[in-house]
Formats: C-alpha cells, structure tokens, sequence
C-alpha cells in the first residue's frame, strides 16, 4: 500500500499526552454514542434492504428480478447512464481544461454556475425540461409538429441526468488540474508535441486518477437518479421507468420484496461505489487532490 | 506558468502557450448553456411571465406556505441534528484509533451514494409502527414515520456526510502544539476544547450545516415515502411542485420553483460568504 498517501490522512497524534486528549472513559462514552447514531442512521436502513429483499427466500427474490419490467428498468437505467456519464467526462474535462490551464475574465463565475445543479432540488431539475418540452412548453407545438418525443421518453430521462450529473467530473477535476501546473504540458510542447498528443500523454495520465473518481461519483448518482427523473419520466412500466422509479412503484403496490430486491441491486451499487471510492483515496489519495465530499 | 501581459489594458485571457482555450472553453460554453441555462432561465422567464398577482397568489396560497414551511423547518433541524452528531462522528474519526476506523469512515458517504429511493423505502420500513425502530418507539408514543418527525429523520440521513466531510479535515489540521500550549498555561480540556478547538471549527460548522440544510430543502426522493405527505401537515416543498405539475398547473408550479430557487440561491450566496468569512479569519 502506499505509505505516504495514508500517512497525509492521519494526523498526527499517536503520541498524544493525556492533557490534550479526553480521558479514557470520556473517550469510550463519545465513541458509543457515534457509533450508536451511525449504526441507527446508516447501518439498519442498509441492513433491512437486504433483510426485506431476501424476508420470502431466495427464490422469491430471485423471481422478482428476472420480471420482465424490473428487467426493462435495468436495462433503461444502465442506457441512461452510458450516455450521461461520457457526455459529463467530455464536459468535466474539456471545462477543467479552459478552467485550469488559463486565465481568464469570469472564471470563478463560471466555476459557480458549474455547481449550480448542486444547489437546486433535483424536482426543479425536472421542472425545467417540462417547461421546455411539455404539452405547454416552449418547444412543445414544434416538437408534436414534427413527432419528436423527448418528454416522457428517454431523451427526457437522459437530459434530467445530465442536468443532475453535470458538476461531478468537472469539479474534481478543476482543483486537481489547477494544483498540477503547467509545466508538464509546457515541456511537452517545447519538444515538439501537438497540442492533442500533449493532452493524451501527459495531462490524461497526470488527472486519471482524479477522473476515475469523478466517474464513479457522476455513475452512482445518474443509476441512483430519483426526483428529476421521476418528473419527466411519464412512469410507464417496462418503457420509460428507470431502476429507482421502479423501486416507487413496486413500493406503492405493497410489493415489499419486488421492491426491495430492485433496491438492493442498487444498495449493491453504493457499496461497490463506496469500497472503490475509498480504495482510490488511499491508494492515489494525493493524486485525485484535496476534493473529498460529495 | 502563463506569462504576465507586458502592458496594463483589459485583456480577455492572459496569453500562454497551451493551445486548445477556445475550443474547450467554447464546448464548455456551449454545453453549459444548453443543459443548465437555457433550461433554468426558462424557469425563470415562465414564472415572470405569470405577473405579480398571480405569482403573488400562488406564493401566498396556505398550502404553498405550509410546504415551505415544512421543507425549510425540517431541513433546518435535520442540519441541528446533524451539526452535533457530525461534529461528533468527526472527532471520534479524526481523534481516536479503533479497529475498522477507515470503514466507518467509508460509511460516512453511504448517504452520498445510496440511491434516494431506497434511502427512502428502507427508512419507512425502520420507522413504521410495525418496524424494527417504530415498534419500540410506539409505547412511548413517538411517531416518526408519516409524520414531519419522519422528514427530519430522512433528512438527517441525507445531510450527515455534508457535515462530517466538511469539519473533519478542518479537524485534522489542527497542531497539537496550540492545545498543548493552552494545556501547559493551565487550561483544562473543557476550556480548550470551548475557547481554542471550537473557534477553529466554527466556519466549517456553518458551512456543513448550510450544505446540508440546502440539500435537505430540495430533496424529494428520500422524504415521500416517509412523510405521509398529508397537505398542510407533512408535505414538502419538492412534491407539491410534482402534484401541481400533475394537475397540469404549470404557472403554480413554477412559481413555487422559482421561490425555491430564489431562496436556495440566498443560501448559497450565505455559503460563500460564510466560507470567504472563514478563509479571512482562520485562512
């Protein structure tokens, strides 16, 4: 494992004396009640998403993941993701590369209204490509003119993605390229290399790390998508119902084990996110940045 | 590095030699504007062109200031809650060695990566009078779930990592030598933990809390199954907005949008300068 790396996240206080640190059983005191609150608010609601999924057996389980609509919404929400995940990296990384390679007028303004989608309800989200391209929208007699269906179809659903989606590449990427300089691109240059070939062999390796991490953050929240999507989604079963969507409605029709085994696939996302997150952090913790959180 | 213009004069970008500034900053540009502004200012222009009274009307409508004032109420206590106990978590990640220190610390960001929905149903199944928490929390007379008490619990799941992620590595750069310092002058623990420790800390207090407070005020997922979402005592902001979509009420919809996003934009501005406030201070 790499040292160094693990050592920048562990301060300094083995060798702490007993004046600048609680005593013993003030510690253990702090320590259950923390672990107490983790285990009531983090740990049980994961533990009985896979108690209720498996509460009728394993054959009912798997049963109610081989349906043909839960089946649909695998399929849709894996779709979405492949194509809002690439478009966000294109986005992130040409955005870092303007961002942080020059210097220009407004660039904390647009650094800003990067982060805008993070600040705004994810039914808002939503919202707002129904007020473009709904019944009543703006776009809406153009596009029922020329039967294009981007409203309760995928397009919809991709779009309402993306809006969500839109901050997670960029902004890891942003700070890690602003700390690595210019110099290696700059030398890369100086001998002879094009402007391309600079990117591919020498930025690309330097932030891969950093965009890799942005990638599994950006994929867990389009799989996980949920308000936004419910909005311009339209809900119609085995069409344009996504994995979570498909959680509410199994949920409604008191199918407590449907639901809760569409559930635990994505509960099984997280953990796969969370142990290949934390993997990164300490193994490449100084090469994705100082950018933990979100 | 890029080199400085030789003369003063307004100058769009400094001049370097990394070639590509105009086709990336363009695509930026250009994506940026389809996906989040043009979409946004949409937002915006609709609910202009409803006019003062009718914007007036909806805002002032019983149930759209019931809704308000549920999402803000309980993402206000959620992010007190969370405050304390992500403070806590914080320092007993930061300060105390125990076995499996790093996956609870990894746990922290479940909440980041847990799909709402299912933070939601799992939730709501916990806290149901029949569930593993409400039915000892029944005979006591505590209902959580179909109630604003179960909002505030979603929504303190939510809002936890927003606070833990934010204070601890403010926590981590603390020398010791300042509390060892006050320690040799005669202070003792509580006094430096009050007078020296929590001064450090206060910004990145504040921040965390309003990051989970402005994320508790918009999310939707996580509280509709736990709400009970009765109009007027459990209904949250968010699915009011869905339910007037439904009815096809466009206008009021985008009104209460608007207002959301107005106070969600007050909030942010509060953040950075919260954050400013503290780089000047402690930076």
């Amino acid at each position: 494992m790499a040292d160094p790396v693990i050592k920048s996240y562990e301060p300094h206080h083995e060798s702490r004396s007993a004046a600048v640190t609680e005593s013993r059983p003030v510690q253990l005191l702090l320590m259950a009640v923390a672990f107490a609150f983790l285990a009531i608010f983090l740990l049980l609601p994961l533990i009985i998403v896979f108690h209720e999924a498996l509460a009728k057996g394993f054959g009912a389980y798997t049963e109610s993941l081989s349906n043909p609509d839960t089946r649909s919404a695998i399929r849709l929400t894996l779709l979405v993701a492949a194509i809002a995940v690439p478009l966000n990296v294109v986005f992130g990384i040409s955005a870092a590369w303007a961002i942080a390679k020059f210097e220009f007028k407004g660039k904390a303004f647009l650094t800003t209204l990067i982060d805008l989608p993070f600040s705004v309800s994810p039914v808002i989200s939503g919202l707002v490509y129904v007020l473009l391209f709904g019944a009543q929208g703006l776009f809406g007699e153009w596009l029922r003119a020329h039967g294009i269906q981007i409203l309760f179809a995928v397009p919809g659903i991709v779009l309402a993605t993306v809006f969500v989606t839109f901050p997670f590449v960029a902004r890891e990427l942003i700070p890690l390229m602003q700390e690595q300089g210019n110099g290696d691109e700059e030398a890369a240059l100086s001998l002879g290399a094009n402007g391309w070939q600079t990117f591919w062999y020498v930025t690309l390796p330097n932030v891969k790390w950093g965009l890799l991490y942005g990638v599994l953050l950006c994929n867990a929240r389009s799989m996980g998508e949920f308000g936004a999507v419910s909005v311009v989604s339209g809900h119609i079963r085995g069409l344009t119902n996504t994995m979570p969507l498909h959680v509410e409605i199994l949920y409604n029709e008191y199918n407590a084990v449907g639901a809760f085994a569409v559930a635990s696939l994505l509960a099984g996302l997280a953990l796969v996110t969370l142990v290949l997150k934390t993997l990164l952090e300490m193994r490449y913790g100084a090469e994705i940045a100082a950018t933990r959180g979100h | 590095m890029t080199i400085a213009p030789a003369k003063a004069g307004w100058r769009f970008r400094q001049p370097s030699v990394i070639p590509g500034f105009g086709l990336t900053l363009g695509f930026s540009l250009a994506y940026l504007t389809l996906i989040i502004l043009i979409p946004l200012s949409g937002l915006i222009w609709r609910s202009a062109a409803l006019g003062w009274t009718d914007f007036w009307a909806i805002a002032t409508d019983r149930r759209t200031i019931n809704a308000l004032q549920i999402s803000f109420g309980t993402a206000f206590i959620a992010a007190a809650v969370n405050v304390v106990f992500g403070t806590l978590v914080a320092w007993v990640l930061v300060r105390y060695r125990f076995p499996g220190r790093r996956v609870v610390d990894a746990m922290v960001d479940l909440p980041f990566a847990l799909p709402t929905a299912v933070a939601g149903i799992a939730l709501t199944t916990l806290y149901a009078p029949n569930g593993w928490i409400g039915q000892l929390l029944a005979p006591l007379g505590i209902k959580v779930a179909y109630t604003p008490l179960g909002i505030v619990v979603a929504l303190v799941f939510i809002g936890l990592p927003f606070v833990v992620r934010t204070v601890q590595p403010i926590m981590e750069e603390i020398d010791k030598e300042v509390e060892e310092a006050a320690a040799t002058l005669g202070a003792n623990r509580f006094q430096i933990i009050t007078r020296i420790l929590f001064p450090g800390l206060a910004p990145a207090i504040i921040t965390g809390f309003s990051l989970a407070f402005a994320r508790g005020v918009g999310e939707y997922g996580s509280v509709i199954f736990i709400a009970g979402n009765l109009p007027y005592k459990s209904e949250i902001a968010p699915l009011l907005i869905v339910i007037r979509l439904e009815e096809y009420n466009y206008p009021a919809a985008t009104a209460i949008a608007a207002i959301m996003l107005l106070l969600s934009f007050v909030m942010l501005l509060v953040i950075n300068l919260a954050q400013s406030w503290s780089r000047k201070r402690y930076g």
